[in-house]
């Protein structure tokens, strides 16, 4: 019982220190993403980036730190599950997104049609 | 007799528990299971905002109606919570139950005063006739913010069970196996929220 306390005692700390980078880490790229688009640090496009990179990063940070994925022993199914969700939402999202922008641009009535030439240039 | 009889219900418990271990570790890795599937329920409803985003109907987009600070605010209460919640599991490892009973309850009140800044948020906007009926962009926005919240809201009653459990039977293993699912399912809620934060609110501000 002595011997085995220390090393769970040991073993706490280091988790203890897992929550708390991922705390602290979190709490940065949420205020960093914040900032970025109050103070409209760079153009619309580069804010887009800034803030879906800084998304990715705590998302990356939240699996690592407070799921612990990267501690999975032997054949690592909980990572495999997460990259076979990860290709599902993409398909989902980017093809949701794909498909109805075109459903969009040629369907458009007469009078929208005007309107998108005109704010086109005539292109 | 007795010795005989004892030695194969010694090695039966062995069994038994070795068979507990493993089925601990599936039930871990069928929790994880349903929550990516529950990930696809919020791709969806993402993929179904980020189309309507746009279709507001001669109405306030999102630029007018996100209040960021009040978000802002509402995403660091998840945040600490969802840190919180794991320190809850370091001292449930410990066997400390009154840590672990207090650790629940400031989890409990940051996810119940997470609900309620939501609450009223969206109190503000149909008081201001911005409710979900107002435009394709507002019915999306409200279900997936919604179904969100709806999720913390299960996750408020989980905590109430499991407290009433810890408090009635101690930190016996079934109630920690519970306990490091209701985590990972916390953990989860506050992944899902920063897409929110940074997708809906941060962009939709632009």
């Amino acid at each position: 019982m002595s011997q085995k306390l220390p090393q769970s005692a040991n073993e706490g700390h280091v988790t203890l220190r897992s929550y708390t980078a991922g705390f602290l880490l979190s709490l940065v790229t949420t205020v960093a993403a914040y900032v970025v688009v109050t103070e409209r640090a760079y153009s619309k496009q580069g804010i887009i980036a800034a803030v879906a990179v800084l998304a990715i990063t705590q998302f990356i940070v939240q699996m690592l730190f407070f799921m612990h994925l990267g501690q999975e022993k032997g054949p690592r199914w909980k990572l495999l599950v997460l990259l076979f969700m990860t290709g599902v939402v993409v398909i989902i999202v980017v093809g949701s997104l794909w498909i109805m922008g075109h459903l969009d641009y040629n369907m458009m009535s007469e009078k929208q049609m005007q309107h998108y030439m005109d704010s086109q240039d005539g292109l | 007799m007795s010795e005989l009889t004892d030695k194969p219900v010694i090695t039966q418990k062995e069994h038994y528990k070795q068979t507990a271990e493993t089925d601990h570790s599936k039930t871990i890795l069928g929790f994880w299971i349903y929550l990516m599937t529950d990930c696809v329920l919020f791709a969806s409803l993402f993929a179904t905002y980020a189309v309507l985003r746009n279709n507001t109907n001669g109405g306030p987009d999102g630029s007018e109606l996100f209040n960021l600070p009040f978000v802002l605010v509402e995403t660091i209460i998840l945040l600490t919570s969802s840190f919180v919640c794991g320190l809850v599991l370091l001292a449930a490892q410990r066997r400390n139950r009154a840590y672990v009973i207090a650790g629940l309850t400031a989890v409990f009140l940051l996810g119940l005063s997470f609900v309620a800044l939501e609450v009223t948020e969206f109190r503000h906007l149909v008081e201001e006739g911005n409710s979900w009926r107002r435009s394709g962009f507002l019915s999306a926005f409200f279900t997936l913010v919604g179904t969100h919240g709806l999720h913390i809201t299960v996750g408020l009653l989980w905590m109430i069970v499991m407290v009433a459990q810890i408090a009635r039977k101690g930190l016996i293993d079934p109630v920690l196996r519970r306990l490091s699912l209701f985590a990972m399912f916390w953990h989860f809620l506050d992944v899902v929220w920063i897409f929110i934060f940074s997708l809906v609110y941060l962009v939709g501000a632009l």
